[in-house]
């Protein structure tokens, strides 16, 4: 039953493929020219699909419609923005640095690249299986705050710096709290590899398994990972009332698509990662010895269980984003420092406990 | 120690008053039917403005073409922009020269809609319509004689 979707079988037929036919040298470049552009199509269709979504989200929970004109229901309105987008004059402002103006988006983007790449997507279904999985996701993610400094800094623009200032503060105090509520569950799983960490989810999530540090940690990872993708309630790097659009103030057309792109991006990566680790990857739902409910469960495959999993996440991110009023920094700071990281330090402990009693399922 | 319980007394309370304010969106989102927007020129037919809603000044004439304007230019004088010019004529009622409307002219395009004509008025003659399709393509279409054309004062009207 286990390998009913196995995509190695896939992914291993057109290595043949390629085998067959030219050098190693030339395969392993031809597979990541695949790889990528798989990506890059895959980041289109999330923009798309995200972008829709939040906006919809958003104003049924407003009590509005949210885009209804363009195509049934709206549902092309994001495919007109990003035409509008395209067309668009990228305006460079005369006093900004230009080199690292238009270098920000796209380090943005290569971070965001970077950290999808580690992601299983399904089994056999992911391109980069390190053995330290988590540590270069998390890594990885942070990377991006390099992008919002560079432009912030590169637009001379006051609103501009203060939002990449903003955002740097907070991705540097949030990234603990993400790092360690995601220990938490490596202290069950003694692995950082993330294909193992699904394996080990085989019979039960983690979120299930691990009793009340999970969800503590759980709790601690949608808060922490949230600020860590400057949105919702955490969004003081583009707070629109203060600072008009932070450190994207001065980007115009496609260059502003790549920042709004890679925001929606990072809140996928962001997700995936926490499906991953806590409701188990692209694992099926099983409970106990139900044979027949958990051979159904089987059935459904395991890319569907990811996604679902995933737009959950998301759909909690959106709700959290579109209900909570936004901090100030001091109050943004005080969480983390006062609350979030003492509650995740002492909750790894317990976490230790549970599983050094074999307290967990 | 009691800063330590004061610690947990704010973390339980600051996620209850956050769980109370996703008990109110998760309802909105989970009952779409309540939304209030509606699809305007799609509805336009069965669109229902609401009663106190302002959208122009209308002078109100009975079934026999009579309003009860006296011409006494109050409206005009309660007018903050001057959107209200009354133009008064002389009528001869029992060999007597009586003021009287001649033309009630409304400038659409200055009324703020700030309704302080209607109480100015002693006599009820104008009210608030909720109309509120004004688009024209020429301006000059916005100035308006508010007295139909052959109306005269209701009897009894001082």
């Amino acid at each position: 039953m286990k390998a009913l979707y196995d995509f190695s079988i896939l992914t291993q037929s057109i290595h043949m493929w390629l085998s067959d036919r030219y050098t190693p040298a030339a395969v392993t470049i031809i597979e990541m020219v695949l790889v990528g552009v798989a990506f890059m199509i895959l980041f289109a269709i999330l923009g798309l699909v995200l972008v829709y979504a939040e906006r919809k989200v958003s104003a049924v929970i407003q009590q509005r419609m949210g885009p209804t004109r363009v195509g049934k229901w709206g549902t092309a309105q994001t495919l007109a923005d990003v035409i509008k987008l395209v067309l668009k004059e990228p305006i460079i402002n005369k006093e900004a640095d230009k080199f690292l103006f238009n270098l920000a988006p796209f380090i943005i983007m290569i971070a965001a690249f970077m950290a999808i790449a580690a992601l299983p997507f399904a089994k056999g279904l992911q391109a980069l299986d390190f053995d330290i999985g988590i540590l270069y996701v998390i890594a990885v993610s942070s990377l991006g705050v390099i992008g919002i400094l560079l432009a912030g800094w590169s637009s001379n623009n006051k609103y501009s710096l203060i939002g990449a200032m903003r955002s740097g503060a907070q991705i540097i105090s949030y990234e603990l709290s993400v790092a360690l509520s995601l220990l938490t569950i490596v202290v069950l799983t003694g692995s950082l590899q993330l294909s193992t960490i699904i394996e080990s989810q085989a019979d039960g999530w983690w979120i299930f398994k691990g009793h009340i540090p999970a969800w503590i940690a759980f709790l601690i990872f949608l808060i922490a990972s949230t600020a860590e993708t400057n949105r919702g309630p955490f969004d003081l790097a583009e707070a629109e009332s203060e600072l008009t659009a932070g450190f994207h103030t001065e980007y115009s057309g496609l260059k502003f698509a790549f920042f709004f792109l890679a925001e929606f991006a990072n809140m996928f990566i962001v997700c995936a990662i926490g499906a991953t680790v806590f409701l188990g990857g692209w694992m099926p739902f099983h409970i106990g010895h139900w044979e027949g409910f958990n051979a159904v469960m089987d059935f459904i495959p395991p890319i569907i269980w990811f996604l679902v999993k995933v737009s959950f996440m998301i759909f909690l991110m959106m709700w959290f984003r579109w209900t909570f009023p936004r901090l100030r920094i001091d109050q943004l700071l005080t969480l983390e420092w006062k609350y979030l990281l003492p509650i995740n330090l002492f909750n790894i402990l317990l976490m230790a406990l549970v599983a050094l009693m074999g307290w967990h399922f | 120690m009691r800063s330590i319980v004061n610690y947990f007394k704010d973390i339980i309370f600051g996620l209850n008053s956050l769980v109370t304010g996703l008990k109110v969106t998760g309802h909105y989102f989970t009952n779409p039917k309540e939304i209030i927007t509606q699809q305007y020129p799609e509805n336009r037919d069965t669109l229902q403005m609401f009663e106190r809603f302002r959208g122009e000044v209308v002078l109100l004439h009975n079934e026999n073409n009579e309003h009860r304007c006296t011409g006494c230019s109050a409206c005009e004088i309660a007018c903050p922009n001057g959107t209200i010019e009354i133009i008064n004529k002389k009528v001869d009622i029992d060999g007597r020269k009586v003021k009287a409307l001649d033309t009630f002219v409304y400038h659409l395009q200055m009324c703020t809609m700030c309704g302080l004509c209607i109480p100015a008025c002693p006599t009820d003659a104008i009210k608030m319509a909720n109309t509120f399709e004004h688009a024209v393509f020429d301006r000059s279409q916005l100035t308006k004689v508010l007295n139909r054309p052959g109306s005269k004062l209701m009897d009894g009207v001082k």
